[in-house]
Parts: C-alpha cells; sequence; structure tokens
C-alpha cells in the first residue's frame, strides 16, 4: 500500500497540531508571544516532559504507567520532609529520593512480571497506594521552607534558560538516544512490539520490563524535585494530574497504546502542544473546566486516529 | 452433485491502493459440489472469499446466488443465503464451552435466559450429525486446533449452511484429522451442502474435491474437472509454468555429533532422548499436539527444562533462557511466524540483527553499517523480495517472512536450525527455495532439526526421522526405512487411537 493521509498524518501531523495551536494563541491569546510567556511555557513544560519521557518509554515497551503522579507526590514529600523535618543534607536528600523513585517504579515492574499482572491493573493499585502514602507522611499536611541552596531546581537559570528545561532537554537527548541509537532501544520496541517474540528473540524480557519502569520512576523523581524547588513545597496532593496528562501527551505524539510503535521527538511535541493549551487557554481567561474539555477531545482524537490506522492495516 | 450453479462469479475485479487483487474473475460453482480453489499466495483467493462473503465490496462484478443477481454481498446478506465462512483464524471466543460457541448470538429458548442444557443438547445432536465425539461443555480453549474447527463446522451447519467456505481448512491439521474432516466434507456434501475450500495441499484435492479452480496474480486461470487433471499439470496452471514439485537432492557429508539430548523432561514432554549431527536434517513426526513443538521450546530455552541433560559438541550445556540458546548457536525458526518469528512493524533490516543485536553493535550503540550489511547479505543469499530493506515484514508475503525469520536466526550465527513447520502456508515456489536453502546450510556444515506435520515434506527432506506421540518418543526411523504407514503407525502411539 502507498502512502495514504493517514500514515503522512502520522508522520506530520502532530507537527500540523502543534502549528495550529501555536497560530491559533498566537493570534488569540494576549501575551502569547512574548519573551517571558515563551520561556515561562517552556518551564511549565519541562518538569511536565521530564516525566512524559519516561512514560512513554513505559508505553512503547507495551507497558502503562498511571502511578507516576502518585510516585512524585511521594518523592517529593519525601524530599521536603528529610530536608526540612529531618535537616538532612539536600545532597543526601536528593539522593535518597531519587533511589527511592527507581525503588517505586521497579516495584511496578517487578510485581507485573512476577505476578502477570496487567500493567494497567498494577499501577493503577500502585497509584491508589501511592496516592494514600503521600498523605499519610504528614498527615495530609504540606511542608514548606526548603533550604535556599535547593530550590534553584526548579526556580534557577544558567544564563536566559531556567534550569528544568536544561534537565528537560537532558531528558530528551539522552530518551532519543536511548531509543533510536542503543540497542536498548531496539529491545524496547521489540518488547512492545510483540513480547513473545522478543522474549524467542533472546531478550530478556523481565528485567527489560523492569529496567523500563525503573527508568520512569527515576524521570519521576527528578521531576519531583523540580516541583518541590518551584514551589518551596511539598504538597500530597501534587501531581495527581500528571499519570493522565503524561498519557495524553504521548499518545499525543503518536505512541500507540499498544505499544511497540513511537517516537521521543513526538511526545516532545504532545508535551508542548499540551503545555501551550493550559498556557493560552489561561491567557484567554478560558474556565479551567473547559480546559479539561478541550484536552479530553484532542486526546480522543489522538486515540481514535490510532485506532482508525489499526483498522486500515487489518483490511490491507 | 447435479449440473445446476448455485453460485457464479462474473467479472469481479477488487483493488487496493496499487495493487489488483482480484483481476475480472468469473466462475461457476455447482450446487453440492466440494470445490477447491488454489493458487499460490497471492494469488487473490482470500480475497475472492471475503467478497463472497460480504467481508470486501468488490469494485465491479457481479455474484448471482441461485439465479438472483447481486452487485455485493453484506455479511447479513450472505448469512440470509447462507454462506458461511469458516477463516484460518477461527472466529471462537475462547473461553466459553463448544455448546455456547456454536449457538452464540443465536436465541434457543424463549425468555431472556439462557438454557444451557438445551443449547449442550443440540449441539451434540450436530456433532452427531457430523460423527464426532466432541465434549459439548468444554470451553473451546481446551480443545485442539482439529476439535476447534469441527465446532467452527457445527456452527456453520446449525445457521442452516447452503454454502460452506473454507480458508486452508487443513492446514492447522496432522494426517488423522484430516481424515476427519474429509469424512465431515463428505457428509455435509450428502447433505446437499456446497463447499468451496482453499488448499495448499494438493494432494487433499484428488481425495475430497469434485471441481478445481485455479488463480494466479488475481487472476482466474481455469476450472478442471478433479478427474481430468493431475498434480503436475495443476502447479503447472499455479505458477503458470512447469514446475516439477519434487524434493531437491543434496549429497552432504553427515559428521559427529552436535547434539545430544538426553532424558529431557518438561513442558508436557518425558524422558525423550536422540542426537543430531554435523550436516543433518533430523525430522520430527507426530500428531499436532504431539509434544513436538514443546520440546524444540525446551531445547530452546523457551520453556523450563524440568529433568535431563542438553549436550553440545559432548559437553553439557545449561540453557536457561532463548538468550543462552542463541549464544550456543542454537536457532528456532518457531511455527507461528507472525506471533513469534518476526516484529511485523520492523523493518527487514531491523529484524535481521535483533536476535544477535549486541554482535551488531559497538558498546551500546547500534552499528547501522553492519546491520545493513548483514541485511543485504541475507536479502541477496536469500532472495528476499522487497524494494528496500526498510520495508516492514508485515508487507511482505509469508514465504519472504520466513526468510528474513531464516536470516534473523543464521545472523545470530545460529549452527543448530529448529524449523518448526518451515513451510506452513507457504506457496509451492517459495516452498522449493525454502527446501533448497535447508540443503545449503547442511552442506555449510550446519545441522538442521525439522519439525513438520506434511509428511511428503518429512520423508522427502530428512535423514532421519525421531517420532513423537503423547509426550513421548515412539520411534527414530532411518532414510532408507522411510515408510509412511510406519511413520504414521508410531505417530499415532502405534495403538491407532481414533482421528481425534
Amino acid at each position: 500500500m502507498k502512502t495514504s493521509w493517514i500514515d503522512i498524518y502520522k508522520k506530520f501531523g502532530i507537527f500540523i497540531l502543534l502549528a495550529a495551536v501555536f497560530g491559533f494563541f498566537a493570534f488569540a491569546a494576549p501575551n502569547f508571544l512574548s519573551a517571558t510567556n515563551v520561556i515561562n511555557i517552556i518551564r511549565q513544560c519541562s518538569m511536565f516532559g521530564i516525566v512524559v519521557v519516561g512514560v512513554s518509554m513505559v508505553m512503547i515497551g507495551g507497558g502503562m504507567d498511571l502511578s507516576v503522579g502518585a510516585q512524585m507526590a511521594v518523592d517529593g514529600m519525601l524530599v521536603g520532609y528529610m530536608m526540612v523535618n529531618l535537616k538532612m543534607p539536600i545532597i543526601l536528600a536528593c539522593i535518597i529520593t531519587v533511589a527511592a523513585g527507581c525503588i517505586l517504579g521497579a516495584m511496578n515492574g517487578i510485581i507485573a512480571v512476577k505476578l502477570h499482572i496487567a500493567p494497567i491493573i498494577v499501577t493503577l493499585a500502585s497509584m491508589l497506594i501511592l496516592g494514600g502514602v503521600a498523605y499519610l507522611i504528614t498527615g495530609g499536611y504540606p511542608i514548606t521552607g526548603m533550604p535556599k541552596a535547593f530550590t534553584p531546581i526548579g526556580q534557577g537559570y544558567v544564563g536566559v534558560i531556567p534550569i528544568p528545561v536544561i534537565i528537560f532537554i537532558i531528558f530528551i537527548i539522552f530518551g532519543w538516544v536511548v531509543m533510536n541509537k542503543t540497542y536498548l532501544g531496539r529491545y524496547i520496541y521489540g518488547l512492545g512490539g510483540n513480547k513473545e517474540a522478543a522474549r524467542l528473540a533472546g531478550i530478556n524480557v523481565d528485567k527489560l520490563t523492569v529496567l523500563v519502569y525503573t527508568f520512569c520512576g527515576f524521570a519521576a523523581s527528578i521531576a519531583a524535585l523540580i516541583m518541590v524547588g518551584r514551589t518551596n513545597a511539598s504538597q500530597p496532593g501534587a501531581g495527581s494530574s500528571y499519570s493522565f496528562d503524561c498519557m495524553t501527551a504521548a499518545c499525543l505524539g503518536g505512541v500507540s497504546i499498544y505499544g511497540g510503535e513511537g517516537k521521543v521527538s513526538g511526545t516532545v511535541v504532545g508535551v508542548l502542544i499540551l503545555g501551550m493549551l493550559d498556557n493560552g487557554l489561561v491567557l484567554m481567561s478560558v474556565n479551567s473546566n473547559w480546559q479539561n474539555v478541550i484536552k479530553g477531545l484532542i486526546l480522543l482524537a489522538a486515540v481514535a486516529i490510532d485506532c482508525y490506522q489499526g483498522k486500515q492495516k487489518k483490511s490491507a | 452433485m447435479s449440473e445446476n450453479v448455485i453460485l457464479s462469479v462474473k467479472d469481479i475485479v477488487k483493488t487496493y491502493p496499487g495493487v489488483v487483487a482480484i483481476d475480472h474473475v468469473s466462475f461457476d460453482i455447482r450446487e453440492g459440489e466440494v470445490h477447491a480453489l488454489i493458487g499460490e499466495n497471492g494469488a487473490g483467493k482470500s480475497t475472492l472469499i471475503k467478497t463472497l462473503s460480504g467481508a470486501i465490496t468488490p469494485n465491479s462484478g457481479t455474484i448471482t446466488i441461485n439465479g438472483k443477481e447481486y452487485s455485493s454481498m453484506t455479511p447479513k446478506l450472505a448469512k440470509e443465503l447462507g454462506i458461511e465462512v469458516i477463516y484460518q483464524e477461527f472466529t471462537l471466543v475462547p473461553g466459553i464451552s463448544a455448546a455456547e460457541n456454536v449457538f452464540l448470538g443465536e436465541k434457543t429458548s424463549t425468555g431472556v435466559f439462557v438454557n444451557f442444557k438445551e443449547r449442550e443438547r443440540l449441539t451434540r445432536e450436530l456433532f452427531a450429525q457430523l460423527h464426532v465425539d466432541i465434549d459439548a461443555s468444554k470451553p473451546v480453549r481446551n480443545l485442539s486446533p482439529a476439535c476447534q474447527q469441527i465446532v467452527e463446522i457445527a456452527k456453520a451447519v446449525s445457521r442452516n449452511v447452503k454454502i460452506l467456505i473454507m480458508d486452508e481448512p487443513t492446514a492447522p491439521l496432522t494426517v488423522n484429522d484430516v481424515d476427519t474432516l474429509f469424512e465431515i466434507i463428505r457428509n455435509l456434501k450428502k447433505k446437499g451442502v456446497t463447499i468451496i475450500f482453499i488448499s495448499h495441499r494438493l494432494e487433499e484435492l484428488f481425495i475430497v474435491a469434485d471441481r478445481v479452480t485455479v488463480m494466479r496474480d488475481g487472476a482466474y486461470v481455469g476450472t478442471e474437472n478433479i478427474a481430468d487433471i493431475d498434480r503436475q499439470k495443476l502447479i503447472a496452471m499455479m505458477a503458470g509454468r512447469e514446475l516439477k514439485e519434487s524434493f531437491p537432492t543434496r549429497r552432504t557429508e553427515i559428521g559427529g555429533e552436535v547434539l545430544r539430548v538426553e532424558n529431557l523432561t518438561g513442558n508436557g514432554d518425558r524422558d525423550i532422548s536422540f542426537a543430531l549431527h554435523k550436516g543433518e536434517i533430523l525430522g520430527f513426526a507426530g500428531l499436532v499436539g504431539a509434544g513436538r513443538t514443546e520440546l524444540m521450546r525446551v531445547i530452546y530455552g523457551a520453556n523450563t527444562l524440568e529433568s535431563g541433560k542438553i549436550f553440545l559438541d559432548g559437553k553439557e550445556v545449561h540453557i536457561h533462557s532463548c538468550g543462552d540458546a542463541i549464544k550456543n548457536g542454537i536457532g528456532l525458526i518457531p511455527e507461528d511466524r507472525k506471533n513469534q518469528g518476526v516484529f511485523l512493524r520492523m523493518s527487514i533490516a531491523w529484524n535481521t540483527v535483533i536476535n544477535n543485536i549486541r554482535g551488531y553493535s559497538n558498546g551500546v550503540f547500534v552499528d547501522r553499517k553492519k546491520e545493513k550489511a548483514a541485511a543485504e547479505k541475507y536479502q541477496k543469499a536469500f532472495q528476499i523480495k522487497t524494494p528496500t530493506l526498510d520495508q516492514k515484514v508485515g508487507n511482505l508475503s509469508g514465504g519472504n517472512q520466513q526468510k528474513v525469520v531464516l536470516a534473523k536466526t543464521l545472523a545470530a550465527n545460529s549452527r543448530i536450525i529448529i524449523f518448526d513447520e518451515p513451510t506452513r502456508g507457504i506457496d509451492v515456489a517459495a516452498k522449493q527455495e525454502i527446501y533448497k536453502l535447508m540443503n545449503q546450510l547442511v552442506s555449510e556444515g550446519k545441522s538442521i532439526i525439522m519439525v513438520s506435520s506434511d509428511m511428503p515434506e518429512l520423508l522427502g527432506m530428512s535423514d532421519r526421522i525421531v517420532v513423537i506421540a503423547e509426550g513421548v518418543k515412539t520411534g527414530e526411523v532411518e532414510k532408507q526405512d522411510f515408510n509412511q504407514n510406519y511413520i504414521l503407525d508410531l505417530a499415532s502411539g502405534g495403538k491407532m487411537k481414533g482421528a481425534i
């Protein structure tokens, strides 16, 4: 079959959508194009985008992670508690938090692999558990007053570029290199594309699954550090909408919900689209409930295209 | 069989972008006949039956059924006219009983509740009509492919089928199961059901078919009475050239022992021992479900070895994963090519190197040049027909996909290659190519284990045949003693149990 419009859309559609959203807000939203606002959008995107890189790797590998938001809340509470309540050194607190993040991610993978439970169920359960744990740490109270030396991770700049943006760019490059240049990336696409074929190709699918979820947990913990640094507080309810926003961005960016397909570049565009929507709709003073309606419709459209293509393939 | 034409297609054309799948095909089906539809892969047989079932709409042409002309079918209309299709992939629900499957979506009793007892009774009646003995209350998941197929047939019969269309019904069956199926076909024919079936196994046509229609490259080639034609002529019609279907001869020195399996138990097999020599093709015969695939999966590390030993070149090896097997030079060409053998959404080059991707990497980075070189090498060696190596494997024909699986295995430096049903679902010409490749491999000093349910293939290609029945080895036959009946006898455990 020759390239049909759906293939063309699959290739460029996300960029068309990005341009359309950008064009719309540039025209309709006041101050959308101002330098401070552009920097602001990119900074808002960064924390979120870091998690999306992790989530999209999980999804390309045929998994799903609904628990990233709750993981971030726990990671954030943990780092705040250690620095403020326990007065631990910043570096040590950060290292422990990142290690804890990796462990939380790994747990998702290990449970999915060992107990043969579908990832959506495992991470749904861990979303509930960790969501509760985040509140249990302080009994629901936020932790405020982070050490001065800590906040730059969320608020600082190198030159004109915010530090979170730099970290996001490092994640993008790392994700792109892993997925496109290394054999590990091949393994992840293989795992998501066809797990049994991957196993017969000599890939240790269980270990790889755990590794991918671990990386996702790692990404969530880094994002949690940025979140706490930026707001100067650990909120137990923070990040609760992240899991679904991350999936929205990944699906928008062309990651197949069935695994095996998707590109890091696409998910970055997905992140930018959601970031611009969040920002632009606020500038236009659109009611926040309407924002959700619009995000939902856009996700629906993205998944519809994913499914439509699947149908095309079957009949061909 | 009467001379009454029950179904006729006229000038049917179906095009997909860039491809003419069916090109002005016309032919008649007579009432109550068994009509075989043959042709190489991609000849348009499946597309044609999909137009009959209403699954696809042709661009032009007409379908006439019982004298009434239609420009296209819909699934509903086809059902009303008594056309039922059994596709290669069964449309059964695995978790529910045979009886529930037969009457799925039908009302068998009044009221809102399902009367399971009644359904089971009706299903048992249907099975009795077909002269088979299957437990109607058993979940379909626990039935063999042969029994599942019979459930499909029973489903069609329950809906008062007039024209039953079967797409390669014998492909998943063993010799004994095929006999049962043919018995059923004959029974249905006696009841006046018209049967159209697609097959790749030519010998079957001579047993069960009345007439045969040959298609090639989407076009109609001809319809013949089976009594008036022989195998060679059919092959010539299919291929459009005189193609001698035979097994290429080889002269290979059989060397020392490379693989020895001692008292292997695991994955349903018990206490199996055998040896494989350098340059040898060792055939494995048995009924479907006898445990041959299961045995190969244990050797390949895909399932757990419970007890027993595996030796390579006289040294014991411990294979705990497929990765271990690959490192030890063992390759598996799985039975289920599409689901286990290849990554359909990935390119040829991607697939070629995946089994040994680290061998094609510098550190963690994949070496694209090495990858390309390997893919080109195997594409050339195996004549994989594709415009580019970036083509997705899902877009290749079955034969070419099989070559990719072989390339993938060899690119990982395998010296012992296990072929599980190497030519299933592959057309005649591509089969020959696979046989030649197998011969070439053994002449290069590699060793082959071939699991096959195709008896001529086993007899024609193997140097020795091991027979497995119900998880145990029941015999080993040397080339000079090859005899179809003897091997069949061993395969059914020597007891000649019922067909199913």
